[in-house]
Protein backbone atom coordinates (compact mmCIF):
# COMPACT_ATOMS: atom_id res chain seq x y z
CA UNK A 1 0.00 0.00 0.00
CA UNK A 2 1.41 3.63 -0.82
CA UNK A 3 0.97 5.28 1.72
CA UNK A 4 1.53 8.66 0.16
CA UNK A 5 -1.76 7.97 -1.75
CA UNK A 6 -3.40 6.94 1.49
CA UNK A 7 -2.47 10.58 2.91
CA UNK A 8 -2.96 12.05 -0.22
CA UNK A 9 -6.66 11.04 -0.17
CA UNK A 10 -7.34 11.72 3.80
CA UNK A 11 -5.57 15.26 3.40
CA UNK A 12 -7.72 16.79 0.87
CA UNK A 13 -10.84 15.66 2.21
CA UNK A 14 -9.69 16.91 5.89
CA UNK A 15 -8.89 20.33 3.87
CA UNK A 16 -11.90 20.30 2.32
CA UNK A 17 -14.01 19.45 5.39
CA UNK A 18 -12.18 22.22 7.79
CA UNK A 19 -12.54 24.71 4.69
CA UNK A 20 -16.56 24.09 4.74
CA UNK A 21 -18.08 25.94 7.23
CA UNK A 22 -21.29 25.27 6.51
CA UNK A 23 -20.70 21.53 7.45
CA UNK A 24 -18.84 21.77 10.07
CA UNK A 25 -20.31 24.51 12.06
CA UNK A 26 -23.46 22.08 13.12
CA UNK A 27 -21.24 19.25 13.73
CA UNK A 28 -19.66 21.84 16.09
CA UNK A 29 -22.76 22.82 17.90
CA UNK A 30 -24.27 19.29 18.52
CA UNK A 31 -20.67 18.61 19.81
CA UNK A 32 -20.83 21.65 22.37
CA UNK A 33 -24.66 20.76 23.09
CA UNK A 34 -23.68 16.98 24.30
CA UNK A 35 -20.28 17.95 25.87
CA UNK A 36 -20.84 21.11 27.44
CA UNK A 37 -24.40 22.59 27.33
CA UNK A 38 -26.39 19.37 28.63
CA UNK A 39 -23.72 17.88 31.17
CA UNK A 40 -23.59 21.50 32.77
CA UNK A 41 -27.24 22.23 32.66
CA UNK A 42 -28.06 18.76 34.28
CA UNK A 43 -25.30 18.86 36.51
CA UNK A 44 -25.82 22.14 37.86
CA UNK A 45 -29.70 21.41 38.22
CA UNK A 46 -29.29 18.26 40.18
CA UNK A 47 -26.71 20.44 43.16
CA UNK A 48 -29.48 23.00 43.53
CA UNK A 49 -31.44 20.59 45.19
CA UNK A 50 -30.27 19.88 48.84
CA UNK A 51 -32.75 19.46 51.40
CA UNK A 52 -35.61 19.34 48.91
CA UNK A 53 -38.20 16.76 47.82
CA UNK A 54 -36.60 16.60 44.99
CA UNK A 55 -33.50 15.57 46.78
CA UNK A 56 -35.21 12.78 48.42
CA UNK A 57 -36.63 11.26 45.31
CA UNK A 58 -33.16 11.04 43.70
CA UNK A 59 -31.88 9.75 46.82
CA UNK A 60 -34.85 6.63 46.46
CA UNK A 61 -33.45 6.36 42.46
CA UNK A 62 -30.12 6.19 43.47
CA UNK A 63 -30.55 3.30 45.80
CA UNK A 64 -32.93 1.46 43.28
CA UNK A 65 -29.67 2.01 40.74
CA UNK A 66 -27.59 -1.93 40.53
CA UNK A 67 -25.31 -3.00 43.39
CA UNK A 68 -22.65 -2.35 40.88
CA UNK A 69 -23.19 1.28 39.68
CA UNK A 70 -24.30 2.11 43.52
CA UNK A 71 -20.71 0.75 44.75
CA UNK A 72 -18.56 2.29 42.11
CA UNK A 73 -20.62 5.82 42.70
CA UNK A 74 -18.45 8.08 45.77
CA UNK A 75 -19.88 11.23 47.79
CA UNK A 76 -20.92 11.57 51.14
CA UNK A 77 -24.39 12.79 50.45
CA UNK A 78 -27.37 11.38 48.14
CA UNK A 79 -26.97 14.44 45.45
CA UNK A 80 -23.34 14.30 45.67
CA UNK A 81 -23.73 10.58 44.40
CA UNK A 82 -26.38 11.17 42.00
CA UNK A 83 -24.20 14.15 40.66
CA UNK A 84 -21.01 11.67 40.22
CA UNK A 85 -23.56 8.68 38.59
CA UNK A 86 -25.10 11.47 36.28
CA UNK A 87 -21.60 12.68 35.35
CA UNK A 88 -19.59 9.42 34.92
CA UNK A 89 -22.58 6.67 34.29
CA UNK A 90 -25.30 8.11 32.72
CA UNK A 91 -23.74 10.88 30.49
CA UNK A 92 -21.10 7.51 29.12
CA UNK A 93 -23.40 7.54 25.81
CA UNK A 94 -22.77 11.12 24.84
CA UNK A 95 -19.19 9.62 23.64
CA UNK A 96 -19.91 7.67 21.12
CA UNK A 97 -23.28 9.43 19.97
CA UNK A 98 -21.08 12.57 19.02
CA UNK A 99 -18.41 11.45 17.49
CA UNK A 100 -20.12 8.40 15.88
CA UNK A 101 -22.65 11.09 14.25
CA UNK A 102 -20.12 13.26 12.91
CA UNK A 103 -17.97 10.31 11.57
CA UNK A 104 -21.00 8.92 9.75
CA UNK A 105 -22.30 12.14 8.51
CA UNK A 106 -18.81 12.72 6.54
CA UNK A 107 -18.51 8.97 5.76
CA UNK A 108 -21.64 8.99 4.17
CA UNK A 109 -20.68 11.69 1.26
CA UNK A 110 -17.26 9.88 1.04
CA UNK A 111 -17.63 7.86 -1.84
CA UNK A 112 -20.66 9.46 -3.59
CA UNK A 113 -19.69 12.95 -3.27
CA UNK A 114 -16.64 11.92 -5.63
CA UNK A 115 -19.03 10.49 -8.14
CA UNK A 116 -21.31 13.62 -7.71
CA UNK A 117 -18.97 15.84 -7.93
CA UNK A 118 -16.82 14.56 -10.73
CA UNK A 119 -13.80 14.41 -8.82
CA UNK A 120 -14.25 10.13 -9.33
CA UNK A 121 -12.96 10.28 -12.93
CA UNK A 122 -10.00 11.74 -12.22
CA UNK A 123 -9.15 8.89 -8.71
CA UNK A 124 -10.57 5.91 -11.42
CA UNK A 125 -8.45 6.87 -14.06
CA UNK A 126 -5.40 7.42 -11.77
CA UNK A 127 -2.74 5.17 -9.98
CA UNK A 128 -4.80 5.15 -6.77
CA UNK A 129 -5.44 1.35 -5.73
CA UNK A 130 -9.05 0.65 -4.23
CA UNK A 131 -7.43 0.06 -1.10
CA UNK A 132 -5.84 2.98 -0.85
CA UNK A 133 -8.74 4.90 -1.75
CA UNK A 134 -10.95 2.99 0.94
CA UNK A 135 -8.31 3.03 3.70
CA UNK A 136 -7.61 7.35 2.64
CA UNK A 137 -11.34 7.65 2.73
CA UNK A 138 -11.98 6.12 6.33
CA UNK A 139 -9.23 8.05 8.00
CA UNK A 140 -11.05 11.12 6.42
CA UNK A 141 -13.97 10.18 7.99
CA UNK A 142 -12.74 9.00 11.36
CA UNK A 143 -10.47 11.86 12.01
CA UNK A 144 -13.14 14.35 12.75
CA UNK A 145 -15.14 12.22 14.67
CA UNK A 146 -12.40 11.45 16.44
CA UNK A 147 -11.41 14.30 17.16
CA UNK A 148 -14.78 15.97 18.23
CA UNK A 149 -14.62 13.55 20.40
CA UNK A 150 -11.06 14.35 22.48
CA UNK A 151 -11.88 17.99 22.73
CA UNK A 152 -15.46 17.60 23.63
CA UNK A 153 -14.24 15.17 26.23
CA UNK A 154 -11.75 17.93 27.88
CA UNK A 155 -14.64 20.17 27.53
CA UNK A 156 -16.94 17.77 29.41
CA UNK A 157 -13.68 16.55 32.06
CA UNK A 158 -13.77 20.51 32.62
CA UNK A 159 -17.33 20.93 33.49
CA UNK A 160 -17.67 17.86 35.48
CA UNK A 161 -14.59 18.45 37.79
CA UNK A 162 -16.27 22.37 38.08
CA UNK A 163 -19.75 21.14 38.77
CA UNK A 164 -19.88 18.33 40.77
CA UNK A 165 -15.40 17.89 41.90
CA UNK A 166 -16.12 20.80 44.92
CA UNK A 167 -18.92 18.14 46.39
CA UNK A 168 -16.57 15.17 45.65
CA UNK A 169 -13.57 16.73 47.28
CA UNK A 170 -11.86 18.00 43.93
CA UNK A 171 -11.15 17.03 40.84
CA UNK A 172 -12.17 12.87 40.08
CA UNK A 173 -12.57 12.75 36.45
CA UNK A 174 -11.48 11.30 34.20
CA UNK A 175 -12.17 7.93 35.64
CA UNK A 176 -10.64 4.37 34.40
CA UNK A 177 -13.42 3.57 32.88
CA UNK A 178 -13.78 6.38 30.79
CA UNK A 179 -10.08 6.87 29.54
CA UNK A 180 -10.18 3.22 28.62
CA UNK A 181 -13.60 3.80 26.55
CA UNK A 182 -11.96 6.73 24.96
CA UNK A 183 -8.55 5.11 23.80
CA UNK A 184 -9.31 1.97 24.03
CA UNK A 185 -13.24 0.83 22.77
CA UNK A 186 -14.78 4.01 20.88
CA UNK A 187 -12.12 4.00 17.92
CA UNK A 188 -13.30 0.73 16.89
CA UNK A 189 -16.79 0.99 16.93
CA UNK A 190 -16.89 4.66 14.67
CA UNK A 191 -14.47 2.41 12.68
CA UNK A 192 -17.05 -0.47 12.20
CA UNK A 193 -19.85 2.41 11.59
CA UNK A 194 -17.75 3.60 8.97
CA UNK A 195 -16.80 0.54 7.68
CA UNK A 196 -20.82 -0.21 6.95
CA UNK A 197 -21.08 3.66 6.35
CA UNK A 198 -18.94 3.94 3.41
CA UNK A 199 -19.98 0.40 1.97
CA UNK A 200 -23.12 2.73 1.29
CA UNK A 201 -21.58 5.18 -0.18
CA UNK A 202 -19.89 3.48 -2.74
CA UNK A 203 -23.59 1.86 -3.22
CA UNK A 204 -26.23 4.86 -3.21
CA UNK A 205 -27.03 6.98 -6.30
CA UNK A 206 -26.64 10.04 -4.18
CA UNK A 207 -25.76 12.07 -1.10
CA UNK A 208 -29.00 12.34 -0.06
CA UNK A 209 -29.67 8.61 -0.19
CA UNK A 210 -26.03 7.92 1.90
CA UNK A 211 -27.17 10.08 4.64
CA UNK A 212 -30.49 8.61 4.97
CA UNK A 213 -29.17 4.86 4.79
CA UNK A 214 -26.13 5.88 7.17
CA UNK A 215 -28.58 7.59 9.98
CA UNK A 216 -30.70 3.92 10.00
CA UNK A 217 -27.11 1.86 10.35
CA UNK A 218 -25.55 4.46 13.01
CA UNK A 219 -28.75 4.22 15.57
CA UNK A 220 -28.59 0.69 16.14
CA UNK A 221 -24.49 1.44 16.49
CA UNK A 222 -25.28 3.94 18.95
CA UNK A 223 -27.92 1.52 20.97
CA UNK A 224 -25.17 -1.03 21.06
CA UNK A 225 -22.73 1.59 21.64
CA UNK A 226 -24.53 2.68 24.82
CA UNK A 227 -24.83 -0.46 26.60
CA UNK A 228 -21.09 -1.12 25.88
CA UNK A 229 -20.24 2.22 26.80
CA UNK A 230 -21.92 2.09 30.20
CA UNK A 231 -20.81 -1.54 30.97
CA UNK A 232 -17.14 0.11 30.06
CA UNK A 233 -17.19 3.23 32.74
CA UNK A 234 -18.64 0.99 35.80
CA UNK A 235 -16.65 -1.89 35.01
CA UNK A 236 -12.82 -0.99 33.38
CA UNK A 237 -11.15 -4.50 33.44
CA UNK A 238 -10.60 -7.48 31.52
CA UNK A 239 -14.39 -7.03 30.66
CA UNK A 240 -13.76 -3.83 28.69
CA UNK A 241 -10.19 -5.08 27.57
CA UNK A 242 -12.18 -7.90 25.51
CA UNK A 243 -15.08 -5.52 24.13
CA UNK A 244 -12.54 -3.45 23.05
CA UNK A 245 -10.24 -6.20 21.65
CA UNK A 246 -13.55 -7.64 19.63
CA UNK A 247 -14.66 -4.48 18.38
CA UNK A 248 -10.61 -3.67 17.19
CA UNK A 249 -10.73 -7.49 15.09
CA UNK A 250 -14.16 -6.92 13.76
CA UNK A 251 -13.16 -2.95 12.60
CA UNK A 252 -9.76 -4.69 10.94
CA UNK A 253 -12.60 -7.57 9.31
CA UNK A 254 -15.20 -4.84 7.49
CA UNK A 255 -12.38 -2.68 6.46
CA UNK A 256 -10.44 -5.06 4.78
CA UNK A 257 -13.90 -6.56 3.19
CA UNK A 258 -14.78 -2.96 2.28
CA UNK A 259 -11.52 -2.35 0.58
CA UNK A 260 -12.04 -5.43 -1.02
CA UNK A 261 -15.64 -5.07 -2.32
CA UNK A 262 -14.98 -1.15 -3.39
CA UNK A 263 -14.70 -0.91 -7.29
CA UNK A 264 -12.80 1.66 -9.55
CA UNK A 265 -16.38 1.71 -11.80
CA UNK A 266 -18.16 2.85 -8.73
CA UNK A 267 -16.53 6.38 -8.75
CA UNK A 268 -17.63 6.43 -12.35
CA UNK A 269 -21.14 6.03 -11.27
CA UNK A 270 -21.46 3.35 -13.81
CA UNK A 271 -21.73 0.03 -11.97
CA UNK A 272 -25.05 0.17 -10.95
CA UNK A 273 -25.47 -2.10 -13.96
CA UNK A 274 -22.79 -4.26 -14.19
CA UNK B 1 1.16 4.47 -40.41
CA UNK B 2 -0.06 1.80 -38.34
CA UNK B 3 2.02 -1.15 -39.79
CA UNK B 4 4.72 0.37 -39.91
CA UNK B 5 4.69 1.76 -36.34
CA UNK B 6 4.40 0.08 -32.91
CA UNK B 7 1.29 0.85 -31.29
CA UNK B 8 0.83 2.21 -28.19
CA UNK B 9 -2.88 1.37 -27.44
CA UNK B 10 -4.81 -1.83 -29.19
CA UNK B 11 -7.92 -2.44 -28.89
CA UNK B 12 -8.91 -6.15 -30.09
CA UNK B 13 -12.81 -6.90 -30.48
CA UNK B 14 -13.49 -5.11 -26.91
CA UNK B 15 -17.08 -4.99 -26.06
CA UNK B 16 -18.65 -3.65 -23.29
CA UNK B 17 -22.21 -2.87 -21.83
CA UNK B 18 -24.40 -1.50 -19.66
CA UNK B 19 -26.95 -3.44 -18.80
CA UNK B 20 -29.38 -3.33 -22.12
CA UNK B 21 -26.95 -0.85 -23.59
CA UNK B 22 -24.08 -1.73 -25.62
CA UNK B 23 -21.62 1.28 -25.15
CA UNK B 24 -18.93 0.02 -27.25
CA UNK B 25 -18.72 -3.42 -29.51
CA UNK B 26 -16.55 -5.38 -31.18
CA UNK B 27 -14.00 -2.63 -31.07
CA UNK B 28 -10.82 -2.97 -33.25
CA UNK B 29 -8.11 -0.07 -33.67
CA UNK B 30 -4.45 1.26 -33.03
CA UNK B 31 -3.26 3.59 -31.81
CA UNK B 32 0.37 4.58 -33.01
CA UNK B 33 3.01 5.08 -30.66
CA UNK B 34 3.89 9.28 -30.99
CA UNK B 35 1.11 9.66 -33.06
CA UNK B 36 -2.05 11.28 -32.84
CA UNK B 37 -5.49 9.34 -33.29
CA UNK B 38 -8.74 10.86 -33.20
CA UNK B 39 -11.61 8.59 -31.85
CA UNK B 40 -14.45 10.55 -34.40
CA UNK B 41 -17.69 10.23 -33.85
CA UNK B 42 -21.27 11.72 -32.34
CA UNK B 43 -22.30 12.18 -28.98
CA UNK B 44 -22.88 8.81 -27.53
CA UNK B 45 -20.52 6.82 -30.48
CA UNK B 46 -18.57 5.33 -27.14
CA UNK B 47 -15.64 7.31 -27.09
CA UNK B 48 -15.97 8.36 -23.81
CA UNK B 49 -16.14 4.37 -22.67
CA UNK B 50 -13.33 3.35 -24.84
CA UNK B 51 -11.19 6.04 -22.78
CA UNK B 52 -12.10 4.85 -20.01
CA UNK B 53 -11.38 1.04 -20.99
CA UNK B 54 -8.34 2.26 -21.68
CA UNK B 55 -7.16 3.49 -18.28
CA UNK B 56 -8.84 0.27 -16.93
CA UNK B 57 -11.42 2.42 -14.80
CA UNK B 58 -13.71 -0.03 -16.73
CA UNK B 59 -13.12 -3.32 -17.53
CA UNK B 60 -14.20 -4.55 -20.62
CA UNK B 61 -16.75 -7.60 -21.02
CA UNK B 62 -14.82 -8.91 -23.97
CA UNK B 63 -11.94 -8.62 -25.98
CA UNK B 64 -8.13 -7.86 -25.46
CA UNK B 65 -6.87 -4.29 -24.71
CA UNK B 66 -3.33 -3.31 -24.57
CA UNK B 67 -1.69 -0.11 -22.97
CA UNK B 68 1.76 0.65 -23.59
CA UNK B 69 2.38 -3.52 -23.59
CA UNK B 70 0.62 -3.70 -20.81
CA UNK B 71 -2.97 -5.12 -19.73
CA UNK B 72 -5.26 -2.29 -17.77
CA UNK B 73 -7.35 -5.38 -15.70
CA UNK B 74 -3.81 -7.05 -14.53
CA UNK B 75 -1.25 -3.67 -14.91
CA UNK B 76 -4.27 -1.05 -14.42
CA UNK B 77 -1.98 0.89 -11.63
CA UNK B 78 1.28 1.16 -14.19
CA UNK B 79 -0.79 2.20 -17.06
CA UNK B 80 -2.56 5.15 -15.12
CA UNK B 81 0.53 6.08 -14.00
CA UNK B 82 1.79 6.63 -17.10
CA UNK B 83 -0.97 7.87 -18.71
CA UNK B 84 -2.39 11.40 -18.79
CA UNK B 85 -6.29 12.31 -19.09
CA UNK B 86 -8.34 15.04 -19.71
CA UNK B 87 -12.03 13.90 -19.27
CA UNK B 88 -14.77 15.85 -20.80
CA UNK B 89 -16.13 17.50 -17.49
CA UNK B 90 -13.11 18.30 -15.50
CA UNK B 91 -13.94 18.43 -12.10
CA UNK B 92 -11.95 19.51 -9.03
CA UNK B 93 -12.73 19.98 -5.30
CA UNK B 94 -14.10 23.76 -5.53
CA UNK B 95 -13.06 24.55 -1.84
CA UNK B 96 -9.41 24.13 -2.68
CA UNK B 97 -7.49 26.65 -4.62
CA UNK B 98 -6.02 25.34 -7.92
CA UNK B 99 -2.58 24.90 -6.10
CA UNK B 100 -4.36 22.75 -3.18
CA UNK B 101 -5.75 20.44 -6.65
CA UNK B 102 -2.29 20.59 -8.45
CA UNK B 103 -0.36 19.59 -5.19
CA UNK B 104 -3.25 16.27 -4.53
CA UNK B 105 -2.62 15.29 -8.34
CA UNK B 106 0.98 15.43 -8.17
CA UNK B 107 1.24 13.41 -4.62
CA UNK B 108 -1.15 10.44 -6.44
CA UNK B 109 1.27 10.60 -9.03
CA UNK B 110 4.29 10.98 -7.35
CA UNK B 111 5.57 14.14 -8.83
CA UNK B 112 6.93 17.31 -7.41
CA UNK B 113 5.52 20.76 -6.74
CA UNK B 114 7.78 21.99 -9.18
CA UNK B 115 6.36 20.02 -12.12
CA UNK B 116 3.00 21.04 -10.65
CA UNK B 117 4.01 24.50 -11.31
CA UNK B 118 5.62 24.20 -14.62
CA UNK B 119 2.71 23.08 -15.82
CA UNK B 120 0.62 25.25 -14.60
CA UNK B 121 2.68 27.59 -15.66
CA UNK B 122 2.55 26.03 -19.48
CA UNK B 123 -1.22 26.39 -19.56
CA UNK B 124 -1.13 29.92 -17.97
CA UNK B 125 -3.39 29.38 -14.91
CA UNK B 126 -0.59 29.89 -12.55
CA UNK B 127 -2.02 33.04 -12.15
CA UNK B 128 -5.01 31.82 -10.30
CA UNK B 129 -3.62 29.18 -8.03
CA UNK B 130 -4.43 30.79 -4.77
CA UNK B 131 -8.17 30.95 -5.97
CA UNK B 132 -10.39 28.79 -4.82
CA UNK B 133 -11.63 26.47 -8.15
CA UNK B 134 -15.05 26.88 -7.00
CA UNK B 135 -14.70 30.90 -8.57
CA UNK B 136 -12.77 29.35 -12.12
CA UNK B 137 -14.63 29.37 -15.46
CA UNK B 138 -14.84 27.07 -17.57
CA UNK B 139 -11.44 27.55 -19.71
CA UNK B 140 -9.96 27.71 -16.55
CA UNK B 141 -10.71 24.91 -14.63
CA UNK B 142 -10.07 23.37 -18.34
CA UNK B 143 -6.51 24.78 -18.42
CA UNK B 144 -6.04 23.74 -15.11
CA UNK B 145 -7.28 20.10 -16.11
CA UNK B 146 -4.56 19.98 -18.54
CA UNK B 147 -2.11 21.33 -16.06
CA UNK B 148 -3.01 18.38 -14.16
CA UNK B 149 -2.83 15.86 -17.27
CA UNK B 150 0.47 16.43 -17.80
CA UNK B 151 2.25 17.62 -14.47
CA UNK B 152 3.72 13.73 -14.59
CA UNK B 153 4.84 14.06 -18.22
CA UNK B 154 2.91 10.92 -19.43
CA UNK B 155 3.54 9.08 -22.21
CA UNK B 156 -0.11 8.90 -23.59
CA UNK B 157 -2.14 11.33 -23.24
CA UNK B 158 -6.21 10.65 -23.56
CA UNK B 159 -8.21 14.15 -24.22
CA UNK B 160 -11.71 13.82 -24.11
CA UNK B 161 -13.59 16.46 -25.42
CA UNK B 162 -11.29 19.05 -24.16
CA UNK B 163 -12.49 21.71 -25.87
CA UNK B 164 -16.10 21.44 -24.98
CA UNK B 165 -17.03 25.38 -23.62
CA UNK B 166 -13.38 27.36 -24.18
CA UNK B 167 -13.00 30.20 -25.97
CA UNK B 168 -11.39 29.79 -29.53
CA UNK B 169 -7.92 31.11 -28.08
CA UNK B 170 -8.18 28.44 -24.93
CA UNK B 171 -9.11 26.13 -28.10
CA UNK B 172 -6.12 26.64 -29.80
CA UNK B 173 -3.83 26.54 -26.73
CA UNK B 174 -5.04 22.67 -26.25
CA UNK B 175 -4.84 22.17 -30.39
CA UNK B 176 -1.78 23.44 -29.61
CA UNK B 177 -0.30 21.45 -26.75
CA UNK B 178 -1.37 18.55 -29.27
CA UNK B 179 0.85 18.96 -31.48
CA UNK B 180 3.89 19.81 -28.84
CA UNK B 181 3.33 16.56 -26.84
CA UNK B 182 3.13 14.88 -30.46
CA UNK B 183 6.40 16.20 -31.72
CA UNK B 184 7.97 15.00 -28.06
CA UNK B 185 7.16 11.30 -29.48
CA UNK B 186 4.25 11.50 -26.44
CA UNK B 187 0.71 9.62 -27.78
CA UNK B 188 -2.35 11.47 -27.82
CA UNK B 189 -5.85 10.14 -28.21
CA UNK B 190 -8.47 12.64 -29.07
CA UNK B 191 -11.71 11.85 -28.96
CA UNK B 192 -13.81 14.90 -30.87
CA UNK B 193 -16.94 15.40 -32.74
CA UNK B 194 -15.61 18.61 -33.51
CA UNK B 195 -14.03 17.89 -37.22
CA UNK B 196 -12.21 21.35 -37.28
CA UNK B 197 -10.35 19.86 -33.96
CA UNK B 198 -9.14 17.19 -35.31
CA UNK B 199 -8.35 19.11 -38.85
CA UNK B 200 -4.26 19.27 -39.45
CA UNK B 201 -3.26 17.34 -36.38
CA UNK B 202 -3.98 14.24 -36.78
CA UNK B 203 -1.95 11.02 -37.82
CA UNK B 204 -4.35 8.88 -37.59
CA UNK B 205 -8.94 8.89 -37.80
CA UNK B 206 -11.05 6.68 -36.19
CA UNK B 207 -14.46 6.81 -37.27
CA UNK B 208 -16.43 5.77 -34.48
CA UNK B 209 -20.39 5.18 -34.70
CA UNK B 210 -22.91 3.04 -31.90
CA UNK B 211 -19.66 1.72 -30.26
CA UNK B 212 -18.10 0.16 -33.45
CA UNK B 213 -14.92 1.57 -35.16
CA UNK B 214 -16.35 1.52 -38.52
CA UNK B 215 -12.99 3.37 -40.76
CA UNK B 216 -9.83 4.20 -39.71
CA UNK B 217 -6.77 5.24 -41.57
CA UNK B 218 -4.55 8.87 -42.07
CA UNK B 219 -6.71 11.47 -43.79
CA UNK B 220 -4.32 10.87 -46.93
CA UNK B 221 -5.05 7.24 -47.04
CA UNK B 222 -8.53 8.12 -45.97
CA UNK B 223 -8.69 10.83 -48.50
CA UNK B 224 -7.64 8.32 -51.48
CA UNK B 225 -10.04 5.99 -50.20
CA UNK B 226 -13.21 8.38 -50.04
CA UNK B 227 -12.50 11.29 -52.20
CA UNK B 228 -10.24 9.47 -54.91
CA UNK B 229 -11.01 12.35 -57.88
CA UNK B 230 -9.03 15.25 -56.97
CA UNK B 231 -10.82 18.49 -57.41
CA UNK B 232 -8.97 21.66 -59.10
CA UNK B 233 -10.45 25.34 -58.65
CA UNK B 234 -10.11 27.26 -62.08
CA UNK B 235 -10.73 30.73 -62.46
CA UNK B 236 -10.37 33.20 -65.98
CA UNK B 237 -10.42 37.08 -66.32
CA UNK B 238 -13.65 35.59 -68.32
CA UNK B 239 -15.42 33.05 -66.29
CA UNK B 240 -17.87 32.05 -69.27
CA UNK B 241 -14.34 30.64 -71.06
CA UNK B 242 -14.43 27.73 -69.03
CA UNK B 243 -17.76 26.74 -69.84
CA UNK B 244 -15.95 24.06 -72.32
CA UNK B 245 -14.19 22.40 -69.17
CA UNK B 246 -16.72 19.61 -68.83
CA UNK B 247 -16.19 18.56 -72.42
CA UNK B 248 -12.45 18.16 -71.88
CA UNK B 249 -10.28 15.51 -71.24
CA UNK B 250 -9.75 13.85 -67.71
CA UNK B 251 -12.70 16.29 -66.52
CA UNK B 252 -15.30 14.12 -64.43
CA UNK B 253 -17.28 17.05 -63.35
CA UNK B 254 -17.24 20.47 -62.56
CA UNK B 255 -19.54 22.43 -60.21
CA UNK B 256 -20.00 26.13 -60.87
CA UNK B 257 -20.01 27.80 -56.95
CA UNK B 258 -18.66 31.01 -56.50
CA UNK B 259 -15.31 29.71 -59.07
CA UNK B 260 -15.14 26.81 -60.71
CA UNK B 261 -14.42 23.63 -59.05
CA UNK B 262 -13.57 20.67 -61.58
CA UNK B 263 -13.24 17.16 -60.66
CA UNK B 264 -10.41 15.23 -62.62
CA UNK B 265 -9.99 11.83 -63.09
CA UNK B 266 -6.29 12.28 -62.04
CA UNK B 267 -3.98 15.16 -60.62
CA UNK B 268 -1.75 13.99 -64.04
CA UNK B 269 -4.23 15.10 -66.12
CA UNK B 270 -3.42 18.93 -64.64
CA UNK B 271 -0.52 20.24 -66.82
CA UNK B 272 -2.70 19.11 -70.38
CA UNK B 273 -5.81 20.47 -69.18
CA UNK B 274 -3.93 23.91 -68.44
CA UNK B 275 -2.17 23.61 -71.85
CA UNK B 276 -5.13 23.31 -73.69
CA UNK B 277 -6.91 26.29 -72.27
CA UNK B 278 -4.24 28.27 -72.73
CA UNK B 279 -4.06 27.56 -76.11
CA UNK B 280 -7.64 27.77 -76.54
CA UNK B 281 -7.31 31.12 -75.62
CA UNK B 282 -8.68 31.27 -71.92
CA UNK B 283 -6.63 33.60 -69.81
CA UNK B 284 -6.37 31.59 -66.29
CA UNK B 285 -6.12 33.87 -62.99
CA UNK B 286 -6.38 30.85 -60.96
CA UNK B 287 -5.85 27.02 -60.67
CA UNK B 288 -5.58 25.58 -57.67
CA UNK B 289 -5.44 21.72 -56.37
CA UNK B 290 -8.12 21.56 -53.64
CA UNK B 291 -7.54 19.68 -50.21
CA UNK B 292 -10.41 17.91 -48.65
CA UNK B 293 -11.37 19.07 -45.74
CA UNK B 294 -11.65 16.64 -42.92
CA UNK B 295 -15.64 17.47 -43.21
CA UNK B 296 -15.75 16.73 -46.44
CA UNK B 297 -13.91 13.22 -45.84
CA UNK B 298 -16.41 12.83 -42.67
CA UNK B 299 -19.64 12.96 -44.76
CA UNK B 300 -17.95 11.00 -47.69
CA UNK B 301 -17.09 8.31 -45.02
CA UNK B 302 -20.47 8.37 -43.82
CA UNK B 303 -21.51 7.98 -46.96
CA UNK B 304 -20.40 4.92 -47.81
CA UNK B 305 -21.23 1.57 -46.86
CA UNK B 306 -21.21 1.41 -43.48
CA UNK B 307 -21.03 -2.26 -43.44
CA UNK B 308 -18.08 -1.88 -46.11
CA UNK B 309 -15.46 -0.14 -44.50
CA UNK B 310 -12.62 -1.10 -47.17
Amino acid sequence: MNWNHVRAIAGADLRRLFKSKDYWIPLLIMASLFFVIIPLIMLTVIGQFEHTAFADQVASVVGNLPAQVNDAARGDTPLARASYIAAVFLLAPIAIIVPVTISAAVGSNAIVGERERGTGEFLAHSPVTMRELYVGKLIASLVPGYLALIVGFAAYALVVNLTVGPDLGGWFFPTVGWVVLILWVIPPFIAVALTVILRISARVRSAASAQQASSLVTLPIIMLSYAVSVSVVVSPGRSAFLIGAVSWAVAIFLSMRGAKKLRRERLLGVASET
Amino acid sequence: MTSEMESAIRFGSVSKSFGAVHAVQDLNFEAPTGAVTVLLGPNGAGKTTTVRLTTGALVADRGDIEVLGLHPKINGDEIRSRVGIVPPKPAFYDQLTGWENLQFAARIFGSDERSALDAAERFEIDHALLQEVGGYSTGMRTRLALARSVLHDPEVLLLDEPTAGLDPESSRKVLELIRELAGRGRTIVLCTHLLHEAEGIADQIVLVSDGHARISGSPEALTGRYLADPVVLFDAEDRSALSSLPDRHGVVSVAWNGAVHATLTDHDMLPDLIADLVRDGVRLTRVEPITPSLEELYFAMQRSDPEDPS
